[in-house]
């Protein structure tokens, strides 16, 4: 399996995700300058963390109008598999693939540390290789992810199984003290309709490896891969409707509120 | 002609600033204590060439909603003046 981490002026995790890919789960990876628009050959394309024209104007708002997004829209229509972390989940709300948006952390203060988090959904391809409700530990640093959405569209994330990670306790329990940041329902990393575009801000790539202090983020991974071999074993098949539950065709699409 | 538009960008009202939230409690603690609310946002200021002031605002109100401002959470104003 062939990923593709993209490189945007300010990106900063680049380098972090490329190790987690090429090291930890041993697959082939290239970097794709965000000025790239050819994304054939790749099976997945990572969004990575960091401060993308230096967070300028709107954390995202600008690396959204880059040359390779134009791409990475048309990869995630055909049904490509991709990942923002951080920054890239940041990134993947202001382009409109997926809903909502990030307000600074309610705290005022970037936030760098381990957090919990439960595998509300191991559904997906980002998450099959998690028990379901499992809770992980995963580190954050971010000044803005504040996840915020209208409650009609957080109720339908919630209905169709799309909050894929949620911060919670050591006992599995989403408080308020355990919320990093403020954001909405203790959300922490959200899937798009189709199961296909995954955007979290806790940092997977940066606990590949138990020499870092964890390798809870490794299986976001491996699930990737698993994913992604079983979908060429059946001959290419679209992701199956089961994949997200309830992410039918009847939920109503908010993924494209931005564009 | 060339003009100068304003567009002011802030968060809609009924979401939480805290920038607004610590400046506000900075000011308290100076002793202004009659302020009770601060809301922060930001001007963007550009200068551009359209035909009459009709349509450097609809340029602006276009750069507005794909770019300058996030109608997820932000609300603008655009202002219009010959430079």
């Amino acid at each position: 399996m062939k990923f593709g981490v993209v490189v945007f002026p300010g990106s900063n995790c680049d380098a972090d995700a490329f190790h987690a890919i090429r090291d930890a789960v041993s697959q082939e990876c290239e970097y794709i300058w965000h000025q790239d628009t050819d994304l054939s050959g790749f099976d997945a394309i990572i969004l990575p963390g960091g401060f993308s024209y230096g967070d300028y104007l709107r954390t995202g708002a600008l690396a959204r109008f880059s040359p390779v997004m134009k791409s990475v829209q048309k990869f995630a229509e055909d049904g490509g598999l991709v990942i923002g972390i951080c920054n890239g989940f940041q990134i993947l709300l202001e382009a409109g693939l997926l809903p909502g948006a990030m307000l600074p952390n309610d705290v005022l203060e970037f936030r760098c540390q381990w957090v919990n988090l439960k595998v509300e959904n191991n559904r997906t391809p980002f998450t099959c290789k998690y028990a379901p409700g499992e809770i992980v530990r995963v580190p954050i640093a971010h000044h803005e992810g504040n996840y915020y959405a209208e409650p009609h569209i957080l109720d339908e994330l919630e209905r169709s199984g799309r909050i894929v990670f949620r911060y919670v306790d050591e006992a599995g329990v989403p408080s308020r003290e355990a919320n990093p940041n403020g954001a909405a329902r203790n959300i922490a990393g959200i899937i798009n309709e189709r199961g296909n575009v995954l955007g979290m801000m806790p940092h997977p790539e940066r606990c590949c490896d138990s020499l870092l202090g964890g390798e809870d983020g490794k299986r976001v991974f491996l699930s990737m891969i698993e994913w992604f071999a079983s979908k060429r074993a059946c001959g290419g098949a679209e992701l199956s409707s089961g994949a997200v539950p309830g992410g039918s065709s009847t939920a109503t699409s908010v993924a494209k509120d931005r564009s | 002609m060339r003009f100068r538009g304003t567009v002011t960008v802030a968060l809609k009202e009924g979401i939480f600033d805290p920038q607004g939230e610590a400046v506000r409690s900075s000011l308290v603690s100076m002793g202004y204590n009659r302020v009770s609310r601060v809301r922060m946002g930001k001007d963007i200021v550009l200068t551009l060439e359209a035909k009459d002031s009709a349509e450097a605002h609809a340029l602006l109100d276009d750069m507005a909603r794909k770019l300058l401002a996030n109608p997820v959470t932000e609300f603008y104003r655009v202002k219009v003046e010959e430079a």
